[in-house]
């Protein structure tokens, strides 16, 4: 297939995929919540997403006069590009892949650390202090949680002897890496739920204290492209869950394609599950969990993985 | 490669001037990060993927950091530079610069030696050799940034008096 083709067709797919995830994630909440969830528009309610973005499209583009408009417009295109980006590694089947880039492992990490940009910059341009602090808070956050998000990962590269997805995918034939490095994977899906900004992690847009933190001053549809941006990025860590410890595409009977969706969508739901279920901490006991627990298990994680690593390859 | 080449390092020096030229410290640190972009395609195309990735993420995550602290030292809505700050950074850079120069205009054997020798770096290979002959070097650079982390710590702690109740107790 024509690359420039495949591409268009793949960030498509992926918008489709993320809007899909809305309302999976509309339906599953108020399933948790005994309410029904949007129900109206088209086969139970399956069209009131595009409704929202039409509805969303037609509204103003205001830029608040005190914010810095430049850095404004900007904010909420950074995590459209970088979470999109990020897909293009991905290997969603067997040859199905837009680049199978030797450090294809490493781009994912470079793009979600350049991720931290849109929100820290939208809480600086917004120019009020309820997006500045929740601006500040997603830096502290997510500058944290990347530090052992790269630590837990590197067991998984050690026992595949390879930076590339493809490679990392293939490793797993004989089995998904999620029982030997059952320690990376649960560290990874922690501070994947953290780098995706939700709850238990969303205190950089705690309503309760902070109005709606970094995006406060935003509406139609820059707002739209963080809230879109939030839900590719829940598919994004999903996809990676299921990359790097559930095999990929790997399964019997089904076509390669189908097991990578339907292992996303499992993540996926379990994304929205937890969001159902779980309370919002306090920002010290956030961080605090991260560097006293999360990051020393990664560590462990790490050099446990070499150990064995090194004993079998004598 | 060439034309790739030649656009990232026109955006690098591009982006570089307006990181100097600009006078709010946010929209400069926007513009720093454009550079290393820059920089970490041109490593990308020199054959150093490994190299670029890392620029990156460390220097992405570096920069975030020096953001914090660019709001919690000017505060928000006054991060103005003064011009008079950038004398010293452009000695330096007139420094690097006349280096620059001197290599090409009277070393142009030596400079078409280096860039002559492109060829693709692995990170394997990358790995062996920042542990093998260089591992001095890397352990230098770990005491370094120990010793930044106990000097961190130390500024940062608490100055509480002891009689206070412990936070978390």
């Amino acid at each position: 297939m024509n690359p420039v083709l495949f591409a268009i067709a793949l960030v498509f797919g992926i918008l489709f995929f993320a809007a899909f995830v809305i309302w999976i994630e509309r339906r599953f909440l108020a399933l948790v919540q005994e309410r029904y969830g949007p129900n109206r528009v088209g086969p139970l309610g399956l069209v009131q997403v595009i409704a929202d973005i039409i509805k969303i499209l037609t509204k103003e583009n205001w830029i608040p006069p005190f914010a810095d408009k430049g850095v404004f417009v900007i904010a909420p295109m950074i995590i459209m590009v970088t979470v999109l980006a990020s897909f293009a590694v991905i290997p969603l089947g067997p040859g199905i892949v837009a680049s199978d880039l030797d450090v294809g492992l490493l781009f994912f990490l470079a793009m979600s650390s350049l991720a931290v940009y849109s929100v820290a910059l939208a809480g600086w341009a917004s120019n009020s202090k309820f997006a500045l602090l929740g601006g500040i808070r997603a830096v502290g956050q997510m500058v944290s949680y990347e530090v052992f998000m790269g630590i837990s990962l590197l067991g998984v590269v050690l026992q595949t002897g390879s930076f590339s997805l493809v490679a990392i995918i293939e490793a797993q034939r004989r089995l998904w890496f999620c029982v030997p490095q059952f320690v990376g994977f649960v560290v990874f899906f922690i501070a994947g739920l953290a780098e995706t900004r939700r709850i238990p992690f969303d205190l950089p847009e705690a309503e309760s204290e902070l109005v709606a933190g970094y995006h406060t001053e935003y509406s139609g549809f820059k707002f739209a492209m963080f809230y879109l941006g939030e839900y590719v990025g829940i598919t994004l860590i999903s996809s990676m869950i299921v990359v790097l410890f559930f095999g990929g595409w790997l399964g019997p009977w089904l076509p390669p394609f189908l097991w990578f969706v339907v292992k996303t969508l499992f993540f996926v739901v379990v994304f929205v599950l937890i969001r159902g279920s779980l309370p919002r901490p306090r920002y010290d006991q956030l961080i605090g969990f991260g560097w006293k627990l999360m990051f020393p298990l990664a560590l462990a994680n790490l050099v446990a993985t070499g150990g064995i690593v090194l004993a079998l390859a004598r | 490669m060439n034309v790739s080449f030649i656009v990232a390092g026109v955006v690098a020096i591009l982006a570089t001037v307006m990181v100097i030229v600009q006078r709010n410290a946010v929209h400069a640190l926007l513009y720093l990060i454009v550079s290393l972009f820059a920089l970490a395609v041109t490593m990308f195309l020199l054959g150093a993927p490994f190299v670029a990735a890392l620029e990156v993420i460390v220097y992405a995550g570096a920069i975030m950091v020096l953001f914090v602290f660019v709001v919690m030292m000017t505060g928000a809505e006054s991060s103005r530079v003064e011009p008079r700050a950038w004398i010293g950074p452009s000695i330096l850079g007139i420094v690097l610069l006349a280096e620059l120069s001197w290599v090409l205009l009277f070393a142009p054997a030596a400079a078409g030696r280096v860039v002559g020798q492109v060829k693709g770096v692995s990170s394997k290979e990358l790995g062996i050799a920042l542990l093998g002959p260089y591992l001095v070097g890397v352990e230098i650079a770990a005491f370094l940034l120990l010793a930044g982390l106990v000097g961190a710590y130390h500024l940062g702690r608490r100055h509480s008096p002891p009689s206070l109740p412990k936070e978390g107790a």
